[in-house]
């Protein structure tokens, strides 16, 4: 009878959850509604106009009116570039809907150094993060800094009217062209700099972005929290020693313990000692941020589906093994012995060679990819009530995208905290797997 | 009708890697049916190979992105 008291409660717990995190959604979805109604008829024509950015050839002429995000009618709801839009960096941090100022630390060729708060661009405490004001020719831009380059923009403190965003057919790509406004004239903006790799439409630009950015907050906030919890159960296991673990120690130590059994013995047998700590914090640094990424309110931050992240612990794992690698190993990637001299120059010395590289390459790719599709599955199923409902213009649109919409991605949170771990043991599996074999002894009665 | 061959591509990898993972899947089944009490290693190289496999899945994304 308790058994099915229990179950019940949690049953009913359920749908008091999802309307929970349904109540936001409609709440926005309403707050887009509301704000539409007021709209000026004026803007109507400023949508067809933003409307032939989507025609397979270039619109470059500079018809848009200035706005900023709030004040118009979007032409039409696009999954692909909000999805692309929340999985980027940004330099305000938000919560929900509300942003904070980070820090911003940017450099330019002959412009020098500027530090400052991000809220000196005077964005909007409840939006889209938007600039009202320019600061030494950085504006922002949905959040993100970006760089006016034209000689004839005010440098100090100014006031702009607003962005627009353009869709250009670039050598049959699509780009996006970003445009500030201020006192009625255009200014194009530069990209933000590109750490990303240009992967998500990124550019040339005339400044390196230094900042505190989302991801650098959220990779120093898990640190700080990994370490305030590592030195604490290093205390504990000090002070309480031979005794049960307690707390976050029993939580900790089944990890600690799979890592070292399961992945640091077996793959780099004797050497594991050495190498165990350097795997422990590929993991536990790795888990921590895949977890923290699930959260959805805190900013979502995307840090390990950053390829400029993944890319530093790939190189990390690059240079460990290169730097251990023994005679053994280098003789078997460069002059694989036992095999005739022809095959070896043709063919499996530069496989090898290549090999090397395409080791750490894919195991940047590879956590990248996982996390960054989870995020996008997550954001296009939440995308789909904003398609259903018209973007809020349709309150029925807007409940079944709802219903729809909810379990799903519920269902794919649940799929992305397994991912999670995976892709951290995998990670730091792959890490062992090839420190292991950089590190393994001869042992020619064996293997060949 | 939009969108381009860089999608029909990545969805070829990833029919290639989904016969590969779910091949090493089936096989690991099979393998820990026969011997339970080898779990943990299976399991181990299970999710190794899986992951190999998946790596070329994964390329075909970015070629995909990067075409796109």
């Amino acid at each position: 009878m308790k058994d099915l008291q229990r179950f019940l409660v949690s049953f009913a717990l359920i749908p008091v959850i999802s309307l929970i995190v349904a109540l936001p959604v409609s709440l926005v979805a309403q707050h887009t509604e509301g704000q539409h109604s007021e709209q000026p008829a004026e803007h109507v024509t400023d949508s067809t106009h933003a409307n032939l950015g989507h025609d397979e050839h270039a619109d470059t002429s500079h018809t848009h009116t200035c706005h900023f995000h709030h004040d118009v009618i979007e032409e039409e709801y696009d999954a692909t570039s909000t999805a692309f839009h929340h999985i980027s960096d940004a330099n305000v941090y938000s919560i929900g809907s509300f942003n904070f100022p980070l820090p911003c630390i940017l450099y330019a060729k002959g412009h020098g150094w500027d530090v400052f708060s991000s809220k000196r661009f005077d964005f909007e405490f409840y939006g889209h993060g938007e600039g009202h004001k320019a600061y030494n020719k950085y504006v922002l831009d949905e959040g993100q800094v970006k760089r006016v380059q034209d000689e004839s923009f005010p440098s100090g403190e100014v006031t702009i009217e607003g962005y627009i965003h353009e869709n250009v057919i670039i050598d049959g790509k699509k780009a996006m062209n970003a445009y500030v406004c201020h006192e009625g004239k255009h200014y194009k903006l530069d990209n933000q700099s590109t750490a990303d790799g240009g992967l998500f439409g990124g550019a040339m630009t005339s400044f390196y972005d230094f900042s505190i950015s989302k991801n650098v907050f959220s990779m120093i906030l898990i640190t700080a929290l990994l370490s305030w919890a590592f030195f604490g159960i290093a205390r504990a296991y000090k002070n309480r020693a031979m005794m049960a673990p307690k707390g976050l120690q029993s939580f900790i130590e089944p990890i600690f313990v799979f890592i070292q059994d399961e992945v640091a013995k077996p793959f780099l047998g004797k050497h594991w000692e050495k190498f165990l700590p350097l795997l422990l914090s590929f993991f536990f640094f790795i888990l921590g941020l895949n977890l923290f990424g699930q959260i959805p309110i805190f900013g979502g931050s995307n840090v390990t589906g950053n390829l400029a992240v993944t890319a530093v612990l790939a190189l990390i794992a690059f240079v460990v093994v290169t730097i251990n690698g023994n005679k053994h190993y280098w003789s078997h990637m460069l002059w694989m012995p036992g095999v005739p001299a022809i095959i070896k120059i043709i063919i499996l010395t530069p496989v090898e060679i290549l090999g090397m590289f395409i080791k750490p390459f894919t195991l940047m790719l590879r956590l990248f990819a996982n996390i960054t599709a989870g995020h996008i599955v997550v954001l296009s199923f939440v995308g789909l009530i904003f398609i259903f409902g018209k973007l809020g213009t349709s309150m029925a649109g807007v409940v079944g995208g709802a219903i729809v919409s909810i379990p799903l991605t519920m269902f794919i949170m649940a799929i992305e905290l397994l991912v999670a771990f995976i892709q951290a043991y995998v990670f730091t599996l792959l890490v062992a797997s090839y420190i292991g074999a950089a590190t393994e002894e001869a042992h020619h009665d064996e293997k060949h | 009708m939009t969108g381009s061959i860089a999608a029909i591509g990545m969805g070829l990898a990833a029919i290639g890697a989904g016969i590969g993972v779910g091949s090493i899947g089936g096989k690991a089944m099979e393998a820990i049916a026969r011997q339970p009490e080898a779990l943990g290693d299976i399991r181990a190289n299970m999710i190794l190979t899986a992951a190999l496999v998946e790596g070329a899945a994964l390329i075909a994304i970015i070629v995909a992105f990067l075409v796109a």
